[in-house]
C-alpha cells in the first residue's frame, strides 16, 4: 500500500551547488529560477 | 526540519530543507510525527494501539511504513539536516549588484485613498514629478551598478505614475537605446489606480510592460470605501470598464488585478471572487498596512476569520480549475518543481541591496515603502550610496537573521519577512511582524495544498 506520495519538488540541497538572473521579488518562493 | 497538516482533505508533510512535498494517509501522517521523538518499537505500538480496528493497518504495515520514513531520510527528502546557514552571508555580503529600481515617477495622485500607505502619493513630502534627466540618469546608474546580471527590472510607480506618462515612455526608449550596447535585457512593470488607463497606455504597455499591476479592492462598496477622487466620489464605475479593455486586450501577458483588505471585508475571498466573476484571472488581495490605531486596521480577533478565508480560497480556486475557469493568486502560485534556488530563498527580495527605490529627487531608498523616511537614505543616483550603514541593514537581513525565525518552517519561504513590515511593526527592519507571519505561513500552507492537488490531477 502506498501510504507516502512524494511531489516533484526542486531540490533545495541541490540547488546549492545562485546566480540572481531571477525577478526581484515582494513573492520569495513564487517566481520561477531564470536559469 | 518538518511542517505537517492537514487541509481540505489533504495530509501534507512539508520538508522545510530540502523542500520536498508528501502527501500522506492517515497512518504515515502519525508515524511521521512519532519519528522524531520515538523509537519504532514505540511507533508501531502506538499506532498499532491507534488503529486496531483496520484490518489493512498490521504490525507488519507499519514497519513497511516506519521503514519508507527511514529511506526518505536517507534520501534528504524528510528530517533534512539545515546546512544552509554559512550561506546566507556569504552570498549577500560577495553582491554589491544591483538589479531592479523602482522608479517614483510621481509623487502625486488623482486618487485620495485614506488608507495609502504612501499619504496619496506624497510620501509625507512634496508633490512632484521625476524628471526625463533623473529618469535617465537613475538608469544610467542601474546599469553601471549590475556587473555581470543580464535581466534589469524597472519599475514605474508613484503615486500615480500615469500623472507623468510621457517621461515614462521617454524612460522606457532610453533604457531600450542601452540593452544592446550593454548586453542588458528590461523588463518594465507598472502599477496604476486605472484613472488615466486609455488606448494609447494600453497599447503602449502591451508592447513594453512586461507586467502591469491594476488596483481594485473588489466588489464596488469595498473598492469605493477608500479609493475616491478628490471630489469624495468613488472610483470602481470609472476604473473596471478600463481595467477589462485593458485585460482584453492583454492577450497573454501579465497583469494582476491587486486589492487591499481590511478591517471592513474580513470576507475578502467574496472580492476575489467577484474580481474573478468580471472576468480578471490574475489576482492578489493584500493585508492593509497601517497603524494599530487605525479603524481600519487588522485586529486579533480577525486572525481566524482570515485564516479561514484563506481556506475558502484555496478551496474554491481548486473547484473552478476543475470545472475548467481557473484565477491564480499571488500568494498562491508556488512553482515547486521549478522555483527558486536556496540563495534566493535564504536572501529574500534584495531590497536595499539589489533592489532600490528612486524619488523624483534622484534619492535612493532601501525601497518603495522607505521613501520618505530620511533615516533611510541610501545615497542618490549621481553618488551612488553615500551612507553604507544603512545599507549594511539590510545586507544583514535573511532567513537566519531573526532568532524568531529559528524554529519556523516558512522561513525558505518567506526569507525572514519583508524588512519594511519588520521596521513598522517593530522599529526595527531586522524585527519581527507577527500578525505578517500568521497571515504568511497560513497562505503557504495553503499554496502547497492547492499545487499538492493539482499536481495530483496531472498525474495519471
Amino acid at each position: 500500500m502506498d501510504r507516502i506520495k512524494t511531489i516533484e519538488t526542486r531540490d533545495l540541497c541541490a540547488s546549492a551547488e545562485g546566480c540572481g538572473e531571477c525577478q526581484t521579488s515582494c513573492g520569495v518562493a513564487n517566481q520561477p529560477c531564470e536559469n | 526540519m518538518h511542517h505537517q497538516y492537514k487541509l481540505n482533505g489533504y495530509n501534507i508533510v512539508l520538508d522545510t530543507c530540502s523542500g520536498s512535498v508528501h502527501l500522506v494517509d492517515d497512518v504515515a501522517y502519525d508515524i511521521i510525527a512519532m519519528y522524531p521523538q520515538h523509537t519504532p518499537e514505540e511507533i508501531c505500538r502506538s499506532v498499532g494501539e491507534k488503529y486496531a480496528g483496520r484490518p489493512d493497518v498490521t504490525e507488519e504495515e507499519i514497519r513497511k511504513c516506519i521503514a519508507a520514513v527511514e529511506e526518505l531520510k536517507a534520501r534528504h527528502k524528510l528530517f533534512t539536516p539545515d546546512t544552509y546557514e554559512p550561506l546566507a552571508g556569504a552570498y549577500k555580503n560577495g553582491s554589491t549588484v544591483i538589479k531592479a529600481l523602482c522608479l517614483h515617477v510621481a509623487h502625486t495622485c488623482n486618487l485620495n485613498c485614506s488608507y495609502c500607505f504612501a499619504s496619496q502619493g506624497k510620501y509625507h513630502g512634496q508633490r512632484a514629478l521625476m524628471t526625463p534627466e533623473v529618469g535617465r540618469q537613475a538608469l544610467d546608474f542601474l546599469v553601471a551598478h549590475s556587473g555581470s546580471r543580464r535581466n534589469l527590472e524597472v519599475d514605474f510607480f508613484g503615486g500615480e505614475p500615469l500623472m507623468n506618462w510621457p517621461v515614462v515612455k521617454e524612460l522606457v526608449a532610453y533604457a531600450r537605446s542601452l540593452e544592446a550596447a550593454h548586453h542588458k535585457n528590461f523588463r518594465f512593470t507598472l502599477t496604476t489606480n486605472g484613472v488615466l488607463l486609455d488606448d494609447e497606455v494600453t497599447e503602449f504597455c502591451n508592447r513594453e510592460m512586461h507586467n502591469v499591476v491594476l488596483s481594485l479592492d473588489g466588489r464596488r462598496e469595498v473598492h469605493d470605501r477608500f479609493r475616491k477622487d478628490y471630489a469624495g466620489r468613488g472610483s470602481y464605475d470609472t476604473v473596471v470598464p478600463r481595467f477589462q479593455r485593458f485585460v482584453e486586450k492583454r492577450g497573454d501577458k501579465s497583469y494582476y488585478i491587486r486589492g487591499t483588505y481590511t478591517h471592513y471585508n474580513t470576507d475578502f475571498t467574496q472580492d476575489i471572487f467577484h474580481m474573478a466573476d468580471l472576468g480578471f484571472r490574475e489576482l492578489s488581495m493584500e493585508p492593509v498596512v497601517c497603524s494599530p490605531e487605525d479603524p481600519c486596521a487588522l485586529t486579533q480577533e480577525d486572525l481566524p476569520v482570515l485564516f479561514r478565508q484563506y481556506e475558502i480560497l484555496a478551496e474554491e480556486m481548486l473547484r473552478r480549475h476543475r470545472q475548467g475557469r481557473p484565477f491564480t493568486f499571488y500568494h498562491y502560485m508556488l512553482d515547486l518543481r521549478h522555483g527558486p534556488c536556496i540563495y534566493k530563498r535564504i536572501a529574500g527580495c534584495g531590497s536595499g541591496t539589489e533592489y532600490m527605490a528612486v524619488t523624483p529627487w534622484g534619492e535612493l531608498y532601501p525601497c518603495h515603502q522607505f521613501v520618505g523616511d530620511e533615516r533611510y537614505s541610501l545615497g542618490n543616483v549621481w553618488e551612488g550610496v553615500t551612507r553604507p550603514q544603512v545599507q549594511e541593514e539590510f545586507r544583514a537581513c535573511n532567513a537566519y537573521t531573526r532568532p524568531e525565525c529559528g524554529d519556523c518552517w516558512a522561513r525558505l519561504y518567506c526569507s525572514g519577512g519583508c524588512a519594511a513590515n519588520s521596521y513598522h511593526a517593530s522599529g526595527s527592519v531586522q524585527g519581527v511582524y507577527r500578525y505578517g507571519c500568521e497571515l504568511f505561513k497560513k497562505r503557504m500552507e495553503c499554496a502547497i495544498m492547492l499545487q499538492a492537488a493539482l499536481s495530483q490531477e496531472e498525474t495519471p
